[in-house]
Formats: C-alpha cells, sequence, structure tokens
C-alpha cells in the first residue's frame, strides 16, 4: 500500500482536538462577547432563528414529564395544604382576586442562560401562608405540579421573602403552557429550576424535601451566584 | 478475511467489519443527534418533554461513540482504509477545492477515498473526541470549575452545530449517489463506478497491499 504522502488526517484530528481543547480553556471569556453580539443580531432578526443558537438569547424551554401538561383557565386548582390551620384550594380566578405583585428581574438558569428583565406578576407566598395560617411545627414547602413528576422546595423563611411568588402573569401576558401556566411558582432570587412550572400543590411540611432535580445532585438552597458552584451575579439580592 | 470472489464486473470496496463499524457509529451519530435536538431546540423540547430519558440517552449515545472503530482497530482491513484515509498524495492537493469550485466529478481522479471523504473522516474523529471530552466535563460538572465548565459548554454547543451540518452534507452525498450507499450496504461496487468516481484505487495497490502484509505481517498503521 502507499504509505507515502503526508498525515494529513493525523493533523486535521489533531487539529481539532487542540482548537476543542483552547475552546474550553477560553470559551468563557467568548461567550460574553458571542452573547451579546447575538443579543444584537436578535432584535434585528424578524426570524427568531438566532434564537436557535448557541447563546442565541431567551429561554430554553425544559420539561421532565411525558409531554406538555396542560390545564385552561377554569380547570386549574392550586392547593394549599399540610401543617396549616385553613387548607384551601383556589381557583385562578381566586388567585387574581387577590392582592397582586409585580416584579422584574433577571432570570437566571443554573445551564447559564440569563434572560434581562423579565417581569412576573401573581400572588406572594406570605400572602397565602399568612392567608392559611402556618401551624407551629410548620418549617418548609413542598411544592407539586400537574406534570406529575415536577417538585420543588423552599424553607419557610425563603418563601416569605418579598421577591416569592405564585406567577399567573409573564411580560404583561398570562403565562403559556410552555412557560409552566396557567401557574408557576417564581423563586427570583434562585436559579430557575426553582420555580417550578404547571404548580398545583403547595404543602407545608415540618422538613426540607429535596426536589426533583436536587435527587439529580442540584443545590437545595440555590441562591443565584452563591450555589451550585456557579458566581452569576445575583437576580434578586 | 475469506471471502467469495465478487460478482464478474464488481469488486470489493468494505469488509463486514467496516459495514459494522460505519452502522453502528452512525445509529449512535444519529441517536446523539436526535436527542441533542430534543434537548437543545425550544419547540421539540416543548413536545417531547422526557428530560431526564433524554439526558441519559444522549449521554451514553455520545460516550460510546468511539467505541465501534476502537473495536475495529483490531481488524486489518479497517486499519488499511485509516492510513488510506490518512495519507494525502498528490492528487489530494487543491481536490477539496476544486471539488468545491467544479463539483467532485469536475475535481480530478481519486484514490479509494477522494479528499474530501478524507477530511470529512478526519474532522468526525477529531470533533468526536472533543465532543466526549467537553460531555465529559458537563457530565461531571462537580470535577471542574465553573470557568471550564462554561468553555466546555461553548465547544459542545458551537461543535454540535458543525458536527450537524457536516452530517447533513454527509448524508447529502450519500443520498444523490445510489452506488455508493450500495457498496456500503454490501461492501460491493461495481467496476464502473470504481473506475469513474475513484480511478486511482487500482488493482495494483490490493496487490501491493497482499503483497506487502506477506512481507510485514505487523503492518498496521
Amino acid at each position: 500500500m502507499n504509505k507515502d504522502g503526508r498525515p494529513v488526517g493525523r493533523r486535521v484530528v489533531l487539529g481539532v482536538a487542540a482548537l476543542g481543547a483552547a475552546g474550553v480553556a477560553f470559551g468563557a471569556r467568548f461567550q460574553n462577547g458571542i452573547d451579546s453580539f447575538l443579543a444584537t443580531v436578535d432584535s434585528k432578526d424578524p426570524t427568531g432563528l438566532t434564537g436557535l443558537l448557541p447563546g442565541g438569547g431567551g429561554f430554553q424551554i425544559y420539561n421532565v414529564a411525558d409531554s406538555l401538561p396542560h390545564k385552561s383557565d377554569q380547570d386549574y386548582r392550586l392547593t394549599v395544604d399540610g401543617l396549616v390551620d385553613r387548607p384551601a384550594t383556589y381557583t385562578l380566578a381566586e388567585l387574581r382576586a387577590m392582592p397582586q405583585t409585580t416584579l422584574v428581574k433577571d432570570v437566571q438558569c443554573v445551564t447559564g442562560w440569563r434572560v434581562p428583565d423579565t417581569e412576573f406578576g401573581g400572588v406572594l407566598l406570605s400572602h397565602l401562608l399568612d392567608t392559611a395560617g402556618v401551624r407551629p411545627e410548620g418549617k418548609a414547602l413542598r411544592f407539586t405540579c400537574f406534570d406529575g413528576v415536577y417538585s420543588e422546595s423552599l424553607t419557610l423563611d425563603e418563601a416569605r421573602r418579598p421577591d416569592m411568588m405564585v406567577a399567573h402573569q409573564m411580560n404583561n401576558a398570562p403565562v403559556t403552557d410552555a412557560h409552566g401556566g396557567p401557574v408557576r411558582l417564581y423563586a427570583a432570587p434562585m436559579y430557575f429550576y426553582k420555580s417550578a412550572k404547571w404548580l398545583s400543590g403547595i404543602t407545608v411540611t415540618d422538613r426540607v424535601m429535596p426536589g426533583y432535580w436536587e435527587h439529580y445532585g442540584y443545590d437545595v438552597e440555590a441562591w443565584v451566584g452563591k450555589s451550585n458552584g456557579r458566581n452569576d451575579a445575583p437576580t434578586s439580592p | 478475511m475469506h471471502r467469495p470472489p465478487p460478482e464478474p464486473g464488481e469488486r470489493y470496496r468494505f469488509t463486514v467489519v467496516e459495514r459494522w463499524v460505519h452502522r453502528t457509529t452512525s445509529t449512535l451519530m444519529m441517536t446523539a443527534i436526535v436527542t441533542a435536538a430534543c434537548l437543545y431546540l425550544p419547540f421539540l423540547a416543548e413536545i417531547v418533554g422526557r428530560r431526564r430519558l433524554l439526558v441519559v440517552i444522549h449521554e451514553w449515545s455520545g460516550i460510546l461513540l468511539p467505541a465501534p472503530l476502537l473495536a475495529g482497530i483490531f481488524f486489518r482491513s479497517l486499519r488499511a482504509d485509516l492510513t488510506r484515509l490518512n495519507r494525502f498524495g498528490p492528487q489530494d492537493s487543491g481536490w477539496a477545492w476544486r471539488a468545491v469550485r467544479h463539483g467532485t466529478r469536475a475535481a480530478g481522479p481519486a484514490g479509494k477515498f477522494n479528499a474530501g471523504q478524507k477530511l470529512f473522516s478526519a474532522f468526525i474523529a477529531g470533533a468526536v473526541l472533543v465532543m466526549v471530552g467537553t460531555g465529559l466535563i458537563m457530565w461531571f460538572p462537580h470535577l471542574s470549575a465553573l470557568t471550564v465548565r462554561t468553555g466546555a459548554s461553548f465547544v459542545h454547543d458551537w461543535l454540535a452545530l458543525v458536527v450537524g451540518i457536516l452530517v447533513i452534507g454527509h448524508i447529502r452525498m450519500a443520498l444523490k449517489d445510489p452506488e455508493a450507499r450500495h457498496g456500503m450496504r454490501t461492501g460491493r461496487v461495481s467496476r464502473a463506478w470504481a473506475k469513474r468516481e475513484h480511478a486511482l484505487w487500482t488493482e495494483d495497490e490490493e496487490q501491493g497491499e497482499k503483497h506487502g502484509r506477506e512481507q510485514e505481517p505487523s503492518a498496521g498503521r
């Protein structure tokens, strides 16, 4: 066989591997520049195709269930139970009739993407807790979802913060199915996996019961910038 | 490997081992690409859901991608073709550029593999190494610092885009050439096709290979 000729194949393999290693070493620095460049392009791109490029901005839709769950505004119910004096089940209309709060903050995902200045509107968790009357032995909340799979948790102190809410509005419109509508949790100061979509139940418990991703190694205390080995800028200091 | 003489007018192009390496690699590659799309593209992620399952399938199909080729290394026929893919002869210089400008037919004669095929295989091999490496960094995030993880997902995302485009191009070339697909499916191609598409892939080359093997039993590279 002809073994003459230049070993170009081997050089290409090694070259690609070296480029890859360099990309890993310096990619974090590139990423910011590319992100802001793509954000500029995206704002002028009517097709929305740049949104599909890596770092192209916008929300990634994560769903752990078999299919995209759906409940109509009429079918939707939110149950508050557990260690409370007055368990209750609310319709969407009843939630809308409660005191409403609007928060505009960045959304930070633990996988790295961040969506600036996203508006969420709804009812503060503290209002729901006060209405239900938490018993002294209640220490934490467990959130369940009508996708049948997802769950989350907060301590009672975290839940009473003024930036923890049950949201039914997002950017001045009802929360869509894909974004966890009609009602989702919005835990502003924490990584977005805490903000459980398709929220259907709030149970007051005597201890923290770790949620879905926390069984796969995510931190239970999910403060943005202070958990999961990340140092992002806080979304809600 | 013992095999019956080919039909008149045909000649062997790929051995059973080579075809199985190609088949398993392409199955793993398509699995990794399809699961990646379902994890990454919002409109697919919405339809498919089942995120945890997709992640597991993607991780394992990805990490197994080099396995078929590594197993194939133990077979002489595959090693011989790897050598052919590795080496660029005089006919290969400028071939890819001419193929881009004037089409593959007008790019000049090629050996058993043309320069485009050589570059494609080398690039994919390098890319798979990088994808496995960066994938492992993301698979076990607690083993590395944040900047390394960010860099790894940066490389993984963009290289995935490049690999996806190259694989689509690879499939498109195959769709345009039924006889090339027949060759990969059965191992045999017609002499007319071989002469047309790979004029420098001569019988002498294989005779020489046989001869060389007798003299130098450990020749593998």
